[in-house]
């Protein structure tokens, strides 16, 4: 269900822990599951399920409660912008309104050839930084101007 | 923003980036955080000392308690006395947590310590586990900060290459195993019960206290929670004396602090300053007002703290009692600045939603009073408020704050009081005329 290196990755994680203790790992396994599936569909938090030893329900228990976590199809890139009041006041809501200009589409939308969703994220902890964004839950882009949006939708394939 | 006189940030700092006081980031320049930087810096020292020296643990939380360490993540509780909280004799494990699921709108400081000075944190929870004889540690860093994870990771490899972390450290009886932990976008994780909850692969949903984690901590074991920056103080604690450390603050409001400063200034970003500063000293390092406009409102201690008007701001002094006697608290110190173009209603109007949004639904409340003062701000903002709507938050607010398991709802319920209080004209504008009182916002 997931290739050996995700495997390794999630082994990784649950080496951290007190063998009794592999669930801690869920977190982190479903993270990488996302990073190779793009989403989490059913099957795969099963298969996270099975592999931690946990029942399926406690593994969409989580799944559902962080919000870094995909629950549908997304885009080829997820961006995630944060527009909470610290990035506002320097320019947050002018990049989000930027991005729904150039994309064509609103929050939790996917543009019509899947290139890219767009979502609006809470706090990153990256306040000085703004207007800032979050490309595929990993790469965060500090100081987005207008022209850097535009640059980084180009770069984006 | 005004483009032209900002400049981003970005490594290498000049030095003196963080402020003349700074301890914390000292010399940093953004690309001098490995190992063998860190060592130039005279990092480990401490660490080999207490080793070298077999300094009592009872000796290390007595320095930390004389020092006035205060918990840097939000709530100022005295770190030293937290550490004396560890069950004494225990034999069975126990853990050591560090808090930098930093997700306080304003504050950005564990950030830097981590990506710039990441060893400072290693080596302080390391003393931490010292003194209080813990074998195992976790860091539970923020999910939107990949690359500082990354690097955080890194740094440990550096240090239990080098005998810094590990088993028998620097030929000693003394064994810490320390790892990081990747969350994934839940603010409440921030709340140490949650983020306890989280570590053990749940739903980061608070714990009843008591019992508290030094009793039933991760995994039901006794357990230290501190924050990024409280362990990052402690290295300075241990090379210079408690005494030391107190006198670069103010009685019972000791060291430095990083402030993190963002929103209407010329430069946003970390300030490292004594305890006890005066904000119109941190304002001037930040730049200023940005184009020069005047102080509105600030909000000293993070998004969860009662605003401050800017008249009495500018009077107050940065420490945990000079910003209690104004009227807020200085929480994680994230200072958030609005100057007068702001809107005082769409600014509350963004931090309810926030709340709201995070709520981790387990409180009534909580979870439906987040939804409830959203809903009437939100009408308010939109030209619907009714007159009755200023006396309705109040009462909703009273009706969240202190009723529920963790903060958050506190947290949600003191920014609305404090908005009404201290703005009400202006929400009383947007009832009376559907409108705002100031003309344009960001």
């Amino acid at each position: 269900m997931l290739s050996p290196e995700a495997l390794k990755k999630i082994d990784r994680e649950v080496a951290k822990f007190p063998p009794d203790q592999k669930q801690s790992a869920v977190m982190a396994a479903l993270a990488v599951a996302q990073d190779e599936k793009g989403w989490l569909p059913t099957e795969t938090m099963d298969f996270v399920a099975a592999y931690l030893g946990m029942a399926p329900i406690a593994v969409y228990e989580v799944a559902s409660f962080y919000a870094m976590y995909n629950l549908k199809p997304v885009g080829r890139h997820k961006l995630t912008v944060c527009t909470n009041l610290p990035c506002a006041l320097s320019g947050g809501t002018h990049a989000a309104a930027h991005l729904q200009n150039r994309l064509g589409i609103g929050f939790n939308e996917t543009t019509a050839d899947g290139r890219f969703t767009l979502k609006e994220g809470e706090c990153m902890g990256a306040c000085g930084d703004a207007p800032v964004l979050l490309v595929d839950n990993k790469r965060m882009c500090s100081w987005m101007s207008n022209d850097k949006l535009d640059k980084l939708l180009d770069d984006l394939k | 923003m005004s483009a032209a006189t900002f400049t981003p940030m970005t490594p290498p700092f000049a030095p003196g980036a963080y402020g003349p006081d700074a301890q914390i980031m000292k010399d940093i320049d953004g690309l001098n955080w490995r190992l063998a930087d860190y060592l130039k810096r005279g990092g480990y020292d401490g660490l080999k000392k207490i080793l070298a020296e077999n300094v009592p643990p009872e000796k290390i939380i007595a320095e930390m308690k004389t020092s006035a360490l205060r918990g840097r993540g939000g709530a100022g509780f005295p770190a030293g006395l937290k550490w004396s909280f560890m069950p004494k004799g225990y034999t069975g494990q126990k853990y050591l947590v560090c808090n930098s699921d930093e997700g306080e709108p304003g504050t950005f400081k564990d950030r830097d310590i981590l990506r710039y000075n990441p060893h400072s944190v290693i080596e302080g929870m390391a003393i931490a586990a010292y003194a209080m004889g813990i074998t195992v540690g976790y860091n539970y860093i923020h999910g939107e900060i990949w690359d500082t994870y990354e690097r955080f990771e890194e740094a440990l490899d550096e240090a239990r290459a080098a005998g810094y972390l590990g088993d028998r450290i620097q030929g000693s009886d003394f064994s810490f195993q320390l790892h990081a932990f990747h969350g994934y976008g839940a603010y409440i994780c921030g709340e140490e019960t949650a983020l306890l909850e989280s570590m053990e692969g749940k739903k980061g949903q608070p714990r009843f206290k008591p019992p508290f984690p030094a009793s039933f901590g991760l995994y039901g074991k006794p357990t230290t929670i501190n924050n990024t920056e409280t362990f990052a103080a402690v290295p300075w604690i241990i090379n210079h004396g408690g005494e030391a450390y107190l006198r670069l603050g103010k009685p019972n409001n000791g060291g430095t602090k990083i402030f993190s400063v963002s929103g209407d200034v010329e430069r946003p970003g970390n300030y490292e300053v004594n305890m006890g500063t005066p904000f119109a000293k941190l304002l001037e390092m930040a730049g200023g007002m940005r184009g020069g406009r005047k102080l509105k409102g600030c909000i000293p201690g993070g998004s969860s703290m009662p605003v401050v008007p800017g008249d009495i701001m500018m009077e107050c002094d940065m420490d945990y009692d000079s910003i209690a006697k104004a009227g807020s608290m200085l929480g994680s110190g994230a200072v958030i600045i609005m100057d007068d173009t702001r809107c005082m209603v769409k600014s509350l109007l963004r931090l309810a939603y926030f709340y709201y949004e995070e709520s981790c639904g387990q409180c009534t409340p909580c979870r439906e009073g987040t939804g409830w003062l959203y809903r009437v701000i939100n009408r308010i903002e939109h030209g619907e408020g009714r007159n009755e709507d200023l006396d309705l938050l109040n009462s909703l607010a009273d009706n969240i704050q202190g009723r529920t398991i963790c903060a958050l709802g506190d947290a949600a319920a003191m920014p609305v009081r404090a908005f009404i209080k201290h703005y009400r004209d202006e929400f009383q504008h947007h009832i009376d005329h559907k409108r705002c009182l100031v003309p344009v916002y960001v």
